[in-house]
């Protein structure tokens, strides 16, 4: 049986359709990664499977149960991160810890032991007592989903988990993650930060309330074995960008990091042009080399390509 | 419904009153405050008049007159005045309410037995205290004539005769006719329902600006047990409000509390239930904590203050407003208050306004739940 069963389902807010007939499956212990730009749906997706939101049209399954007519069963298997930071500041770690214990019906004689292994899980032990309000924001996601696990629930919703979250603390968040799925939990996650995508099982890249495409990073990448990527910097980027603009042999230019990304179909032929175009411009070449596409290089291509079928 | 999740809700809800001393420090203030304010500066009892008087007859019988009013309680001979155009300078200056204006012929007349005149100058300009010095000066002037014409009488004929009429006033359950009996049980109301609309209807406001009501939501709580948590940590302050303001009356104000004191802590408590249930339903309307509260004060507390009876009498109202009053809850429970304090009545004579109460506070509770559901989708 799936965790997560998703079919046809459309949500519109007024005119305005905001989630586009999606369908996908999640299976038990995977951790599914929805991938989009700014306004994509991936929230509007979380909300209707938390049963926050009625879809307006369409089917969706989690554990098996309806997400309209079984709400209330649901919310008893779920946990749920919302992508704003939504717990009581002016509470302490402990006691949001019990007040969702208390909420989710965690039976008495489980709760301390519950809350004591949450707390631990979280590294949050030693700030028990602490105000939410004083803790650093990485610290806060781990309580969220401390708070989101208290009664055990097998599958997870984690919207944009890792957001304003230092790098270091974002590593630690997705150990917890994996070690969650390890665990043999489910785990739903969106996320804007394209490495984090590697750390899914399987990746449903989202946009404009469509999924464009859906497969394993790894294969999303392979999906893109007729072109190759260049990373280029160089001492003045913007005129590089002008030059390369206009150069025939670069299909595409997205910058990167220090530098930019550049696809090509063959690279050996455009990085010899490149290299004429830019010295003509009296720009010197500090790196230039063939590189693995980045997630965002790869959505950007499916979108791409999304957009050549439908013309 | 479980009693564990609603019991999760009150104890946080506990929590942020505990976290937010000013909040705490203002709900236990407001009575007390307004106990003092009320009980001392609204008075509406109307005794010590300022008067002045002008005596141009100087004579034993025009000082006779004046010896009346200066022995009444109800009066307050502040000055005599020579020249009557003060008056009206000192009644400008607010300095007296009423004059008295004796004529050169008074005695002269009265010992002839003819008609004599006086004046009576009144400053209207707050009609109702007029209306009432009117009343004490006339029922004064009556008697000062009537116990004269007795004398007579008596000196004509020798004999002893009594009044053909004795009337004696009393008045039951306020005889002292102290309004401040009559303000206390009703500020009591008051009371409750600011508390009532000053802590409930920012509590699920609150929760949708800070976007907690989402994780809330998300949990298996429903919104019956939201909205009754929420209820039960702000119906113990209420309640303790209530105490407050049952001592500072009784003990301070000294206000006779005939009836028993558990049944006016039980019909407290009734009422507090519908007035929080109304703060929760404007917060549960409204997402924005400014927008609830100000809907929470125009709608439940001016109301209670202005159409429930308590200091403006619901008679003397138009048709259109008297019908309004029919839905504002304080109504019914300052008729309890009244009947419980200054009668000593049992709950049997109020069954009317208590069927209300408990109807008011389920149809608002229903709401609210119901509210809290349709905002979701
Ligand atoms: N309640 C609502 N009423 C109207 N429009 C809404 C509502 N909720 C979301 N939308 C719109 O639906 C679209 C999708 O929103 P959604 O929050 O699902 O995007 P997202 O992929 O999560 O974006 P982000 O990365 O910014 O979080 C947006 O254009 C948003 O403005
Ligand atoms: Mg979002």
């Amino acid at each position: 049986m799936w965790a997560i069963e998703v079919e046809d389902v459309v949500k519109r807010f007024g005119e305005f359709v905001a989630v586009d007939r999606i369908s996908f499956r999640v299976r038990r212990g995977e951790i599914f990664g929805l991938l989009g730009p700014n306004g994509a749906g991936k929230s509007t997706t979380i909300r209707i499977l938390c049963g926050l939101l009625a879809p307006t049209s369409g089917r969706a399954r989690v554990d098996g149960l309806d997400v309209v007519t079984q709400a209330e069963q649901v919310k008893r298997r779920i946990g749920y991160m919302s992508q704003r930071f939504s717990l009581y500041e002016d509470l302490t770690v402990e006691e949001n810890v019990e007040l969702f214990s208390g909420l989710y019906g965690v039976p008495r004689e489980r709760r301390r032991q519950r809350q004591q292994e949450v707390l631990e899980m979280a590294g949050l032990t030693a700030w028990r007592r602490r105000l939410v309000r004083a803790l650093p924001g990485g610290w806060k996601q781990r309580l969220a989903l401390g708070c989101a696990l208290v009664h055990e629930p097998p599958i997870l919703f984690l919207d944009e988990p890792t957001s304003g979250v230092d790098p270091i603390a974002r590593r630690q968040f997705w150990d917890m993650i994996v070690r969650l799925s390890e665990a043999g939990r489910t785990i739903l996650v969106t996320t804007h930060y394209m490495d984090e995508a590697a750390y899914c099982h399987r990746l449903a890249l989202m946009d404009r309330g469509r999924i464009v495409a859906l497969d394993a990073p790894a294969a999303l990448a392979r999906s893109l074995a007729s072109v190759a990527f260049l990373h280029l910097e160089s001492s003045d980027l913007w005129e590089s960008l002008k030059v390369l603009e206009r150069e025939a042999s670069v299909e595409r230019v997205t910058l990167f990091g220090a530098g930019v990304h550049l696809r090509v179909r063959d690279p050996e032929r455009a990085r010899e042009r490149i290299q004429r175009a830019l010295h003509a411009r009296g720009i010197t070449i500090s790196r230039l080399d063939v590189v693995a596409p980045s997630m965002e290089d790869v959505f950007v291509a499916v979108i791409e390509g999304g957009e050549r079928n439908e013309r | 419904m479980t009693w564990r999740r609603t019991w999760a809700m009150a104890r946080k809800e506990f929590l942020h009153i505990r976290r937010d001393p000013r909040s705490l420090l203002l709900a236990l203030a407001v009575p007390i405050v307004l106990l003092l304010l009320f009980g001392y500066a609204l008075r509406l009892d109307v005794d010590r008049i300022p008067m002045l008087v002008f005596d141009a007859d100087g004579s034993p019988q025009s000082r006779n007159l004046i010896a009346r009013f200066a022995g009444s309680r109800f009066f307050d001979v502040v000055g005599m005045v020579e020249d009557p155009a003060r008056i009206r300078r000192e009644m400008d200056r607010q300095r007296c309410l009423l004059a008295l204006v004796i004529p050169p012929d008074y005695s002269r007349r009265w010992l002839r037995g003819e008609r004599a005149s006086i004046q009576l100058i009144l400053d209207g300009s707050d009609s109702n205290t007029a209306s009432i010095a009117l009343g004490y000066a006339e029922a004064l002037l009556r008697e000062h004539v009537g116990s004269w014409q007795m004398s007579v009488l008596r000196r004509a004929t020798g004999v002893m005769v009594n009044p053909p009429v004795d009337v004696r006033v009393r008045v039951w359950y306020n005889s002292e006719l102290r309004s401040r009996n009559y303000i206390v049980p009703g500020l009591i109301a008051i009371i409750l329902m600011i508390i009532a609309a000053l802590l409930a209807s920012l509590t699920l406001a609150r929760e949708w600006e800070m976007g907690t009501m989402e994780q809330l939501l998300s949990t298996p709580v429903r919104p019956s047990e939201i909205v009754l948590g929420k209820m039960l940590a702000f119906f113990a302050i209420g309640l303790l409000d209530m105490l407050i303001a049952l001592l500072v009356g009784v003990v301070f104000f000294r206000v006779p509390l005939r009836g028993d004191p558990l049944l006016v802590l039980l019909m407290g408590g009734l009422f507090l239930f519908g007035a929080l249930g109304w703060g929760v339903l404007i917060s549960a309307l409204v997402r924005s904590q400014v927008l609830a509260y100000q809907l929470g004060v125009l709608t439940s507390f001016l109301p209670a203050f202005l159409l429930s009876g308590f200091i403006f009498a619901i008679e003397n109202m138009p048709p259109v407003v008297q019908a309004v009053t029919y839905l504002v809850p304080a109504r019914y429970f300052i008729v309890i208050l009244r009947g419980l304090f200054l009668k000593g009545v049992g709950v049997e004579l109020l069954v009317g306004e208590v069927a209300f109460l408990i109807a008011y506070a389920a149809v608002v509770f229903g709401l609210a739940t119901r509210c809290l559901q349709r905002r979701l989708a």
